[in-house]
């Protein structure tokens, strides 16, 4: 049963990254902007937010150094994309390289030192109970955070004026844009946010999952982040599904190893990604409906000509 | 006019001057690449092999230029980067991990007269030295020390890729635990990955839960180190000193030392005496250390690894040494055989003992 709890917990701890890249890049998508740097603004958070849990001593100080600089990458992305009109696709792979670089050279002085622990929730009484308490009152701060933002980010789309602002500047950014919505100050808007939760992300890795700085830490996670979003047809509660599902399968298959069973962990390894595969193919199997889910005018550049 | 002539013409001999030293300067310097599979800052693998190029500046300061590429990732992009370092007029190129074996092989047919030398590899050529070390050494003496600290009688064990460099590090281990502990058991889990810390952290954690006290690693990140430090537990480091990352945790690293060789073969270029060879290192050449024994080791352990190291040393024991069976049960050493290096580098197969099944 113990172990059971723990292999709970570490599916948490190797999902939660993915859940907060994955609904900040949902939103983006949601209004019509594709944004392939989610690496690189993943990775500039872990440093931030380790650099500045180091030299603050403070994890808020931290988390907010992360978000400002995942936000701060993503401005630069915006600025290039939706003022200067760059193609979407390139800056976005450009912005991965840069964030890794840039992350790199930051970084440099931080190599080589450890975060303290990361505080987790502790409610005598309650995470003292068998199962649920380490499981529901027991995690740190930032898990209860990335459910509370996947169910802030459903409620403000599907429920909200601005939500369906943002998606119908993503369906149709030159209706949009004739009825009279400022799409480029939304466009703005969203990949702020996108790149503040890609921020938050990598800072989790680096400041709870393992409380260290070395390059490249985020090892492509910005990229799972990235299909996860198309995994989940575009809508939050199943990109939480996806990025759970995704690191439930990581976590398993590393048990299963220990526990002898006799299992290739090649094909273990393959999993996550074959099922993310096997996924994409189902929900693209009606055209229609693939049509339905995916924002019309993603990843199209928006020109208003009058 | 004619001072203003002579200007000139002084003008020009001092620019050809300056020329003829610029292209002296060019063809004197030795131009050295590097590959790396990770990234510098991983305090592991890479970053012992950078300490070398840089022992390298340092020895031979401006006869050489030395240019490395990080994070090459193993494969096609490896020739690649290979290729292009030969047609940069590199006169020698590491390739540092076993990964870039058949790209190395590949450009050093095009570039006769580069030289490459490719770590932890077996195929050679003409213009291709290998190079290694003998870390099975390291790992047999880490096995004792673990034998004799665990509690718990397991240890965890996170490896990559299942290559005979990997597998006899673990059988090693093994051996070396299992002399000192007859109850002890090892769980090895694959990541498929030199560099993960998020995942190498992951199967650290799994390793704990599922009752391993004492981590090691075949991985380059100091996740694991630093894991064991958070739950209290005891772990070696892998590749450099680790202890910063677990001061508590650390009982001891393989360090490995390349400086000395990267100076040595640097050098051989420089005089023109390089020649192709075929280095295994370790212990007895110093290419492998051991990291200061933590005060944690109560004296006889600390004695037993000191002894054992010693015997390494002067080769009076072999981690490898008969009579050893498969795991299946078949026996692969005689009673007082000693493993063959060539069986020892194409080892793909667990000793007996050893639970779960190598990947294939």
């Amino acid at each position: 049963m113990d172990l059971i709890v723990n292999i709970v917990l570490g599916i948490i701890v190797a999902a939660t990254p993915l859940v907060f890249a994955s609904i900040g890049e949902l939103v983006v998508e949601k209004s019509g902007v594709l944004n392939l740097g989610v690496e690189g603004m993943m990775i500039i958070g872990a440093i931030a937010g380790f650099a500045g849990t180091i030299e603050t001593g403070s994890f808020m100080v931290g988390i907010l150094a992360a978000i400002i600089a995942g936000a701060a990458v993503a401005l630069l992305f915006a600025v290039l994309t939706q003022t200067l009109l760059a193609n979407q696709v390139a800056t976005g792979l450009a912005l991965t390289l840069f964030g890794l670089g840039l992350a790199a050279l930051i970084g440099q002085s931080y190599s080589g030192k450890s975060a303290p622990d990361f505080p987790k929730l502790n409610i005598p009484g309650l995470t003292d109970l068998p199962i649920i308490g380490p499981l529901i009152f027991g995690q740190d701060g930032l898990v209860y955070l990335s459910f509370a933002l996947v169910a802030g980010v459903a409620w403000v789309l599907t429920r909200t004026r601005t939500g369906l602002i943002i998606r119908a500047i993503g369906e149709n950014h030159d209706a949009a844009h004739a009825i009279g919505y400022p799409v480029v100050a939304y466009r703005y808007a969203t990949l702020l946010f996108g790149g503040a939760c890609a921020g938050l992300g990598g800072a989790y890795l680096s400041i709870v999952q393992t409380p260290l700085w070395v390059e490249n830490m985020t090892a492509g996670r910005g990229w799972i982040a990235l299909a996860l979003v198309v995994f989940a047809a575009w809508r939050p509660w199943r990109s939480l599904l996806g990025a759970y599902l995704f690191g439930g399968i990581t976590i398993i298959q590393l048990h299963s190893q220990a526990l002898g069973l006799q299992v290739e962990p090649q094909i273990l390894a393959m999993l996550p990604y074959l099922a993310t595969i096997i996924v994409l193919v189902l929900i693209s199997y009606d055209k229609a409906k693939a049509r339905l889910n995916a924002p019309a005018n993603l990843g199209k550049t928006f020109f208003a000509s009058t | 006019m004619t001072i203003s002539k002579s200007l000139k013409a002084a003008g020009i001999a001092v620019f050809a001057a300056m020329l003829g030293a610029a292209g002296a300067v060019a063809q004197d310097k030795t131009k050295v690449g590097f590959v790396y599979v990770g990234p510098i800052g991983d305090h592991g693998w890479t970053y012992q092999h950078h300490k070398g190029l840089e022992a390298v500046e340092a020895e031979f300061g401006d006869k050489v230029e030395t240019t490395y590429v990080e994070n090459v990732s193993e494969g096609p992009d490896a020739e690649r980067v290979i290729q292009q370092l030969a047609q940069q007029g590199n006169d020698i190129i590491f390739t540092t991990s076993f990964g870039f074996m058949n790209p190395t092989i590949k450009v050093a047919k095009r570039f006769p007269d580069v030289k490459f030398e490719h770590a932890t590899g077996f195929k050679k050529a003409d213009n291709v030295s290998i190079y290694n070390t003998r870390f099975y050494q390291g790992r047999y003496i880490v096995g004792q020390i673990a034998g004799k600290m665990t509690k718990t009688n397991t240890i965890g064990y996170i490896a990559s890729f299942p290559i005979p460099e990997v597998v006899m590090g673990i059988n090693a281990t093994y051996l070396g635990a299992k002399s000192v502990n007859p109850d002890i058991k090892i769980k090895v889990i694959w990541v498929s990955t030199w560099f993960d810390p998020g995942k190498e952290a992951d199967a650290a954690k799994a390793l704990v839960d599922q009752g391993s006290d004492i981590l090691m690693q075949h991985t380059d990140s100091p996740a694991a180190i630093q894991l064991a430090e958070q739950e209290g537990i005891y772990a070696i480091g892998q590749a450099s000193d680790m202890k910063t990352f677990g001061p508590n945790a650390q009982l001891t690293s393989l360090i490995d030392d390349w400086a000395p060789y990267y100076v040595e073969r640097v050098k051989a270029v420089i005089d023109g005496t390089w020649e192709t060879s075929d280095i295994w290192g370790g212990l007895a050449n110093g290419m492998l250390k051991m990291a200061p024994y933590s005060d944690k080791l109560p004296e006889d352990v600390i004695a037993l690894a000191k002894e054992m190291e010693e015997k390494i040393k002067s080769g009076e024991f072999h981690p490898f040494t008969g009579p050893l069976n498969k795991q299946d049960g078949t026996q692969f050493l005689a009673d007082g055989e000693v493993i063959s290096d060539e069986v020892l580098l194409g080892m793909n197969f667990y000793v007996e003992g050893i639970e779960g099944s190598l990947p294939k």
